[in-house]
């Protein structure tokens, strides 16, 4: 490189060869690509890898502001006895569960409505559904949370008057509270998911439904063997961020109790993390719970993954 | 009519008369309707809240009322008079409005310039790096909050904007999209710049930069519509009242003792024009900046 970028150089005076040296070398086509990355490389050691790998450090130590002594496994010992932690992973995962089975199917039926010729004024319908992803957690988390307040004229307590049916305390009992949880999670995300899938559905090529029609297709025939199979890396995308973003759900449960639920009906995994970490300084504990978090959130999606036949395809 | 050329348009529906169509039509396009007004009504319930009282809506519980003659401007006038409130709040909406500038420029920048690397020059690093683009995905950010707020604070910047922003700056989905986006762009530009004497940079910036610019827009969209609506990571660094951004701001009015409910209400739901105002106008590149993911896989 330094012969190829001397031989170039006209001048005679040692300083402008250096320069032009390393110029050059800036300028060449091989260092070029570098260049443009090093900024990832820099983030991704500093803001990635320093983190990623004090946090596993840390999850095997009790830190104390004097000063972290090891203390092997002693952390995830106490969390696997550790009630309100083992009652967070249940909430966790129950929330991830239930999303899935709300929010995946039913936007998926919309976007096939919608990309039917059966819709008339489809922007209008897409505009609105999306919407409410466009405010903030805190704006849909105190909207929510005033809606299903315990007072009379709360909006859900109003929909149960309606009914002949006495008000009740939506955000301190088990299923009402989920229900809260599940419909915010419902309300922000439906639009979205939906639009996932439309993108999905449009880059179908017709011409698989014409073939299926000329083989005497149905409508739900064409659906579960022409749409489906073709739309497996949009389902594939989709579950997979709405499993994380499921298990990794905390400031939907901080808008309507703000930490502190009642029993911990709403304290999640992330929740628990903070809790730990920030509220209680205890960095070494809430590691090992963000690691805890990592390995059922890995694990799930492998299995989803391997079900899904994405690793089969790879290898075929 | 269909059922005679059923080949050309092929649909579902083209076995099925025009009347039972007609009435297929009306159905689904009311079901379209019902559904997006069941969607629009929390903000439509929180809009009617914010022209009452914000101490009606904790004592009472919040619910539609639709009973005009009771409505009244008194929230939005106090939110704009210039009072002691009004200039707290206008502060969180100018600290809001800077940190998504700073993190949307610089995001745009960085994020550019390294999937320009990654997608445009075929070198030994590059499958690895992009697996790690990839890999960091894997990882929810909550995870690396603590460690990283214990950076922070190493590093000397808690309670800055420097602190907010630089972790998130080489965003792995942004650089993704980009990506995604100059793949399709055709790399024999580089060859003719480079014979007309141009740099590797003065291609990347006059020659490629510009034929990017709807990806620009798609990510300057999405990014800022994120970095508007952050709460967790700048809520754990800024410390200063006065640095507040409004989600923080707002969560501040939240509690049981507050007596500033007439803004809570008001100022969320002012809070929303800004963003409703961006996503009128930018609708299209809103889908694009989101679905670029998720139909390549």
């Amino acid at each position: 490189m330094v012969e190829h970028a001397s031989s170039y150089s006209k001048d005679g005076e040692d300083k402008m060869k250096k320069d032009n040296i390393f110029k050059r070398f800036l300028y060449s086509q091989k260092t070029a690509p570098y260049v443009f990355v090093l900024p990832f490389l820099l983030s991704f050691c500093v803001f990635w890898i320093y983190p990623f790998s004090s946090t596993i450090v840390m999850s095997f130590q009790d830190i104390q502001p004097m000063g972290s002594k090891w203390i092997g496994l002693g952390n995830y010992k106490k969390l696997l006895a550790d009630k309100v932690f083992l009652q967070a992973v249940g909430n966790s995962v129950m929330y991830m569960l239930l999303t899935l089975v709300l929010l995946i199917p039913f936007p998926l039926l919309f976007a096939s409505l919608l990309d039917s010729r059966l819709v008339k004024a489809k922007g209008i319908w897409k505009a609105l559904l999306y919407i409410p992803s466009l405010t903030s957690v805190v704006i849909s988390g105190t909207l929510f949370r005033m809606m299903f307040s315990e007072r009379d004229g709360s909006q859900f307590n109003l929909i149960l008057n309606f009914f002949g049916h006495d008000k009740i305390q939506w955000l301190k009992m088990y299923p009402t509270a989920y229900f809260a949880l599940l419909l915010i999670a419902c309300w922000r995300w439906t639009g979205v998911n939906m639009l996932y899938f439309l993108s999905g559905l449009k880059s179908i090529d017709t011409g698989l439904y014409e073939s299926a029609e000329i083989d005497g297709a149905t409508g739900w025939q064409k659906f579960i063997y022409v749409t489906i199979p073709m739309l497996r890396p949009t389902l594939i995308y989709v579950l997979t961020i709405s499993i994380y973003a499921g298990l990794a759900m905390f400031l939907e449960s901080f808008m309507l109790w703000g930490n502190g639920s009642p029993y911990n009906i709403g304290t999640t995994i992330v929740g628990y993390l903070y809790r730990r970490g920030i509220e209680k300084n205890q960095m070494g504990y809430a590691s090992a719970v963000g690691l805890v978090l990592l390995i059922i959130a890995l694990v799930i999606n492998m299995i989803q993954l391997i079900l899904s036949g994405t690793f089969k395809k790879e290898e075929s | 009519m269909d059922n005679t050329m059923t080949k050309i348009k092929p649909n579902k529906s083209s076995k099925i008369g025009g009347k039972t169509r007609s009435i297929l039509t009306v159905l689904s396009t009311g079901f379209f309707a019902i559904l997006s007004i069941l969607v629009a009504m929390p903000l439509v319930i929180g809009f009617t809240a914010s022209m009452r009282p914000g101490s009606e809506m904790m004592a009472q519980g919040l619910h539609l009322n639709l009973n005009f003659k009771e409505w009244m401007l008194d929230n939005y006038v106090y939110l704009l008079s210039g009072n002691e409130d009004s200039i707290k709040f206008f502060n969180w909406f100018k600290n809001s409005l800077f940190l998504t500038l700073i993190s949307v420029i610089g995001t745009l920048i960085l994020c550019y310039f390294i999937a320009y690397g990654l997608s445009m020059y075929d070198f030994k690093l590059k499958n690895t790096l992009f697996f790690i683009v990839i890999a960091t995905m894997m990882v929810p950010f909550e995870i690396l909050m603590l460690p990283l707020y214990q950076e922070i604070i190493n590093f000397g910047l808690i309670d800055t904007t420097w602190g907010v922003v630089l972790p998130g700056l080489c965003g792995a989905s942004t650089i993704f999209f980009f990506k995604q986006y100059m793949s399709s762009l055709p790399k024999e530009l580089l060859d003719a710049g480079r014979i007309d004497g141009a740099t590797e940079y003065g291609i990347c910036l006059r020659i490629m930069l510009p034929i990017t610019k709807p990806a620009f827009a798609a990510m300057a969209i999405l990014t800022s519509m994120g970095s508007w609506n952050n709460l967790l990571w700048p809520m754990l660094i800024y410390k200063d009242a006065s640095k507040f951004t409004l989600p923080i701001g707002l969560n501040t009015l939240l509690t049981p003792y507050g007596n500033n409910y007439d803004v809570l209400i008001a100022g969320s739901m002012f809070s929303l024009i800004p963003v409703f105002i961006i996503f009128i106008i930018f609708q299209k590149y809103f889908v694009e900046g989101m679905t670029a993911g998720a139909v390549k896989g």
